[in-house]
């Protein structure tokens, strides 16, 4: 590890991060606006695990945030916008992160989370209905947070993602839909969080998910599909989560996450000489902080949140 | 065409019919975190929805509008949210919305708001969208086998609409384009495992079988068909340990001396499960060994770790672990 540790271009990742939202005219920025919360927390969240939060300036964050609220107590992805479960999530951990809850009309928001699940428990994204399990886990996570689960129908919730466990020991979007790295994060995140690990077949996901590792050290989602960096946080949280973390070989993983890195101007891509983005960025230092890269701040594999910061929240400290 | 398209369009500040209209720009709040600076058609347009989203102007010239600033940016919900508002509103035909969404979903079919909003015109068009929508799933999927939106709306409308009359002879159909296409192979077990024309997994057990092993002999290294044959004995271990065709092709695969982690594997299983293995296996097994192993285990189970723990060095740890599992040997 040691020779690695060199290896991470920290402060330029750093530097990206910020330039990029101060970026104008690109292409990025122009797609990016209707998910521009997504964004700030994916930035954010990159900027505190490499310790370097102070670089903004948490009451334009906080104001901005606030001001993506709407009536229903839903957040938008971006003034302007409506309101859908995914940014509502993001703008939470967005004030968690800055320790600011608080500025938070916390009944207000945990009713519009909880007002989304259906009588089978599951969760819709936003008032158009669109059912999945991503927003199962976002719900879970952001009730939890809040400390509001009492709002919904825990039990049911538990089940659906449950009826949406595979043969294979993985789990997808709704019930019968292939096993895919992503939906396994959700769905093993959602019963962390809730307490149902039991749920889970663990030495059989196990092992699909370790099977996820290629020979250039990185990890796929799918059978079959190539490596990408952003896997790096779906299926090794996932594998922390079920204590099997040691089945893969973390130091060809670390390697490969290193060389998706743009050593000259920051920034972490999907593979190697790709182009990089705040998204795989985020999920490249995240990943790297899983695997207990020095000089990075520990992030909690369910919440996804920095570890002192889930801890503020649960412990009070 | 792209560019004569381009050439053609007029800025909507100088057509007649929104000469009424005042556009609004983004806001990006008092200071901005990520101020974003827009290419001037893209600004322009989404300066008009925006006015006729805050007027909430439900009209043909906004669903026009929103047909304008769809393709600019198809991620956009708030978009697709608003103009769900005016299909509504305006009652519109939603066969030509379909034909809307084709357009849009052809250059961008991995976007969620295009699929959902496909499930929400399928959804208010019934059982008689239903042969549409797998049309339009297959379209997708002949561009990219394993897009799993499509994969999902295909399963929904399965469910939802119906249609299961052909599923399996088209799954068939991509599994010989493409024998390591874990998402067709899902597919499949959703099919045999659902569809009310078949009778269930062990009606289909038999034919299964016969079809897994043979693209298992044909390439073994596909992770896929084993994880398959296991599918077709959940909940029913002692049928998979007693059926011949199973141990059969493990031992072909581990003569034929290449790519046979999965056999191995299986056989690993079989074995911790009971399965007394005839001394064809054992010499299989004892074939793999390689001198730089160390000495010949005993133990066949305990062999078969070794073996993987060598071969399949990147998970050595599970494979080790593995061993650590297995029952002490009453020799």
């Amino acid at each position: 590890m040691e020779d690695l540790v060199r290896e991470l271009a920290v402060d330029k990742h750093a530097r990206y991060i910020v330039s990029v939202e101060k970026r104008k005219d690109d292409f990025e920025s122009v797609v990016m606006e209707h998910l521009r919360m997504s964004g700030a927390y994916w930035g954010l969240t990159t900027l505190d695990i490499l310790g370097k939060l102070d670089m903004v300036d948490p009451d334009e964050v906080i104001s901005w945030v606030m001001s993506c609220q709407h009536e229903s107590g839903g957040f938008a992805g971006n003034i302007g916008h409506d309101p859908h479960i995914l940014y509502t999530l993001s703008a939470v951990q967005v004030l968690a992160l800055f320790n600011k809850l608080d500025v938070l009309d916390i009944d207000k928001v945990s009713n519009y989370v909880a007002g989304l699940q259906n009588e089978d428990g599951s969760f819709s994204g936003d008032m158009w209905g669109e059912i999945d399990t991503r927003f199962s886990y976002i719900a879970l996570n952001c009730l939890s947070l809040l400390h509001r689960l009492d709002k919904i129908n825990v039990e049911k919730a538990v089940k659906y993602i449950v009826s949406c466990k595979n043969v294979d020991g993985g789990f997808g979007c709704t019930p019968g839909a292939e096993s895919h790295a992503g939906q396994i994060f959700c769905c093993i995140a959602a019963l962390a969080i809730t307490g149902s690990l039991h749920h889970v077949d663990k030495d059989l996901l196990g092992w699909w998910l370790c099977e996820r590792q290629v020979k250039s050290g990185g990890l796929n989602g799918r059978p079959e599909k190539l490596p990408d960096v952003c896997y790096s946080w779906w299926v090794l949280s996932s594998l922390i989560m079920i204590d099997r973390v040691h089945w893969i070989d973390k130091k060809k993983l670390i390697k490969f996450i290193l060389d998706c890195q743009d050593k000259e101007n920051g920034g972490i891509s999907d593979r190697p000489d790709d182009a990089v983005d705040v998204f795989h960025t985020y999920f490249g230092v995240a990943g790297l902080s899983l695997l207990e890269f020095p000089g990075l701040k520990p992030i909690d594999p369910a919440y996804a949140l920095p570890v002192d910061v889930v801890n503020r929240i649960f412990f009070g400290r | 065409m792209e560019s004569d398209k381009e050439q053609m369009r007029i800025p909507i500040s100088q057509r007649k019919d929104w000469s009424d209209m005042v556009p609004i720009p983004q806001d990006d709040g008092p200071n901005p975190v990520v101020p974003i600076a827009y290419k001037e058609d893209f600004a322009e347009v989404m300066d008009y929805f925006r006015a006729v989203y805050f007027a909430d102007e439900r009209s043909l010239r906004s669903l026009q509008l929103t047909s304008e600033a769809i393709p600019l940016n198809p991620g956009n919900y708030t978009i697709w949210h608003f103009r769900r508002l005016i299909l509504e509103s305006l009652n519109a035909d939603l066969h030509e919305e379909l034909d809307f969404v084709e357009q849009i979903a052809m250059s961008n079919s991995k976007n969620y708001q295009i699929w959902h909003h496909r499930r929400w015109l399928a959804e208010k068009l019934g059982p008689v969208a239903a042969s549409k929508e797998l049309e339009f799933t297959k379209k997708i999927l002949s561009i990219d086998a394993k897009n799993y939106h499509a994969w999902s709306h295909r399963q929904w409308v399965l469910v939802a609409l119906g249609g299961w009359e052909h599923e399996l002879d088209y799954c068939q159909n991509l599994l010989e384009d493409d024998i390591f296409n874990n998402s067709a192979w899902n597919q499949r077990y959703f099919i045999i495992t659902r569809s009310p024309f078949l009778g269930g997994i062990e009606a289909m057990r038999d034919s299964e079988v016969s079809y897994t092993v043979e693209a298992i002999i044909a390439n073994p290294e596909n992770e896929s068909p084993w994880r398959y044959l296991r599918g077709l004995y959940k909940g029913d271990t002692q049928s998979l340990l007693s059926e011949p065709q199973v141990s059969s092709v493990c031992l072909k695969v581990l003569r034929a001396k290449c790519n046979h982690v999965f056999a191995l594997n299986l056989l690993l299983d079989l074995l911790c499960h009971g399965f007394q293995a005839n001394n064809e296996v054992k010499d299989a097994v004892e074939a793999l060994w390689n001198s730089d192993f160390g000495l010949l285990d005993l133990d066949l189970a305990k062999s078969i770790c070794s073996i993987l723990e060598h071969v399949d060095p990147i998970r050595a740890n599970y494979w080790a672990w593995r061993k650590s599992k297995l029952p002490v040997q009453a020799v």
